[in-house]
């Protein structure tokens, strides 16, 4: 491991360079590192393991049983990757990948924009593996933009990052596996819970149960028991809760909501909300790969081949991002993209890679298994996911509510990027991460098309914002200079 | 609003928000600096002006954006808290030249 923490310690050429250090990252870099392949890992994160293992070297949450067994099986992945032969950047941003390309001006491999403590660096690389991960699905209640509104992902890398709990009167809603999850990790930690407002639909049940035979033979069967045990006894849990909402002048006040047919307040000083994962396609949408809506999952996820790669020659997309399917699947994802990397470059031959991959894949079928079942139960509600109320905030950054975006709907927007140039949304700092999806949906409904033919935001680098001092300390190539050139 | 669990050795770090002297521990972020200090709103949005704070602290939302040292936009929950620094509310947009 060379710890990279200037961009002059940068190589100029990696043959493979892995973008995120979560589970499927680093176990790509331990793959790949494995077949001797020279490899940069950049991560945005200042320690590796991602969100679901975020903090595990550095966590001050010493007593295990707080984050439980499978946060601490992060640990022992983070120690094989950092004693691995790559170079690993943190907390460095990625700002910019343009595939490789064999028109004037386009070199002839994947360039990189990487900027570490300021200064920026073009880096370039034969393949690329993209392990983003996931990120909470957006949640547009009415207040969801007031101070004292977290996600429940953002409480719980509080308390695995930085040992540090909500506390005065907290309140958790929605629905998913994370929810309960995060709701026993705080209560084991000493935080006070004042209620769990869960927002699953009743009529789930059903759609789940086609495909609970694969979920009894899965590993989720033992994590969701001993979840539930550990529920029991714990926080006021409220079911059916619809139209909630958040409510405060400045900041968060009181949640509202209706459950059992009754209007409800509950005082709050921090409300915790989620309603699942999605993939983070920030990058894979920017760089033009081609994704299609899951309509299982509510969400874009990029089209890839068996060896994971993306429709963008060289690159391949592994972990969460390509898709749910949960922290252990995301490392053996890593792992089979390093293999097909391998072989792209030239490391392996096809029977070798095949031989490698199998015992891999059937890790894959096995993990997976179940995942539908998880699916289908926690599918958030419509109402949830496409704010019935006009004035609901929809995108973040612009301020822009769900009735604006309707309006210009009607008005003759025929989709996100039209929206874009009407509104503005999905063009404040965010780019659209915390937007898309809804918009979407939103596109489709008023329509009556299919999210698939609403399409979603086209985004472009840079993928974060950059100085125009970053854009200045890039030297002074011919490379360089039409990078600049092109943004 | 969010408070420290005792199991916490790190060192303790001084820096400032918006002129007040304040203490956290080495390991924290700007973001995570914040919140441990009961500061729940750390900008106020170019559209209307409302105030906002971290939302998601993995580096998607941009709600945690403050002033570090003088540089604005900074994503205080991707930027490792150090001794002395100086973080101040980020109001409204940023200007193109400084003040
Ligand atoms: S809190 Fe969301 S980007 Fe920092």
């Amino acid at each position: 491991m060379k710890r990279i923490t200037e961009a002059a310690q940068l190589e100029a050429r990696y043959d493979l360079v892995i973008i995120g250090a979560g589970p499927a990252g680093q176990s790509a870099a331990i793959a790949a590192a494995g077949l001797g392949i020279a490899t940069l890992v950049v991560d945005e994160n200042l320690a590796p393991g991602g969100q679901i293992h975020r903090g595990i070297t550095t966590t001050p949450v010493t007593d295990r049983a707080v984050l439980g067994a499978d946060y601490w099986r992060g640990l022992p992945i983070a120690q094989r990757f950092l004693a691995s032969a790559v170079d690993y950047a943190a907390g460095a941003k990625l700002f910019s990948l343009l595939p490789a390309g064999d028109e004037p001006g386009r070199h002839a491999e994947i360039e990189l924009g990487v900027s570490i403590a300021g200064q920026a660096r073009p880096v370039f690389a034969g393949q690329v593996i993209v392990a983003t991960g996931a990120m909470e699905r957006p949640f547009p209640i009415p207040g969801w933009t007031l101070p004292g509104v977290l996600t429940a992902g953002a409480a719980q890398i509080a308390l695995k990052a930085h040992g540090l709990v909500p506390q005065g009167r907290v309140v958790l809603a929605g629905t998913g596996p994370l929810l309960l999850l995060v709701a026993a990790q705080l209560r084991a930690a000493g935080a006070t819970i004042t209620a769990v407002l869960d927002t699953t639909p009743a009529a789930n049940r059903a759609g789940a149960a086609r495909h609970v035979i694969d979920f009894l033979r899965s590993p989720y069967l033992g994590k969701g028991l001993s979840l539930l045990a550990k529920a029991r006894g714990g926080p006021r849990r409220i079911a059916g809760v619809t139209g909630l909402r958040a409510e405060g002048e400045d900041r968060l006040r009181a949640v509202t909501f209706t459950a059992g047919g009754a209007a409800q307040r509950i005082e709050a000083d921090v409300l915790l909300l989620h309603q699942g994962v999605v993939p983070n396609t920030v990058i894979s949408n920017a760089i033009g790969c081609a994704h299609r809506w899951d309509d299982r999952q509510l969400c874009w996820v990029p089209i890839r081949d068996e060896w994971l790669l993306s429709s963008v020659e060289g690159v391949a997309i592994a972990g969460d991002g390509g898709g749910i399917a949960g922290a252990e699947c995301a490392a053996e994802s890593g792992t089979l993209a390093a293999i097909g990397a391998a072989h792209r470059l030239g490391r392996i031959d096809a029977a070798e890679r095949d031989r490698r991959a199998a015992p891999v894949r059937a890790a894959l079928e096995r993990l997976g298994r179940g995942r539908g079942f998880l699916d289908a139960l926690y599918r958030p509600a419509a109402a949830d996911r496409v704010p019935a109320e006009d004035s609901t905030i929809v995108c973040r950054c612009e301020e822009i509510t769900a009735g604006q975006l309707r309006e210009a709907v009607a008005g003759g927007a025929t989709g996100p990027n039209q929206l874009k140039a009407f509104l503005r949304c999905g063009m404040g700092p965010c780019q659209g991460r915390l937007c898309n999806l809804t918009v979407t949906e939103i596109v489709a409904q008023a329509r009556g098309i299919t999210p698939e033919q609403a399409g979603t935001y086209r985004l472009r680098p840079p993928f974060k914002p950059v100085t125009v001092a970053e854009i200045a300390s890039l030297p002074q190539t011919n490379a360089a200079v039409k990078a600049v050139v092109r943004y | 609003m969010f408070r420290r669990l005792p199991d916490s050795p790190a060192e303790t770090l001084r820096f400032t928000f918006d002129g007040a002297a304040l203490t956290a521990r080495r390991g924290d972020t700007v973001a995570s600096a914040l919140l441990a200090n009961g500061i729940a709103s750390c900008r106020t949005t170019p559209a209307k002006g409302t105030p906002r704070g971290p939302y998601c602290l993995m580096g998607v939302c941009f709600e945690c954006l403050v002033t570090i040292d003088g540089t604005g936009n900074r994503q205080g929950c991707l930027v490792a808290l150090e001794e002395g620094m100086r973080v101040e509310t980020q109001a409204g947009a940023r200007r193109a030249v400084a003040p």
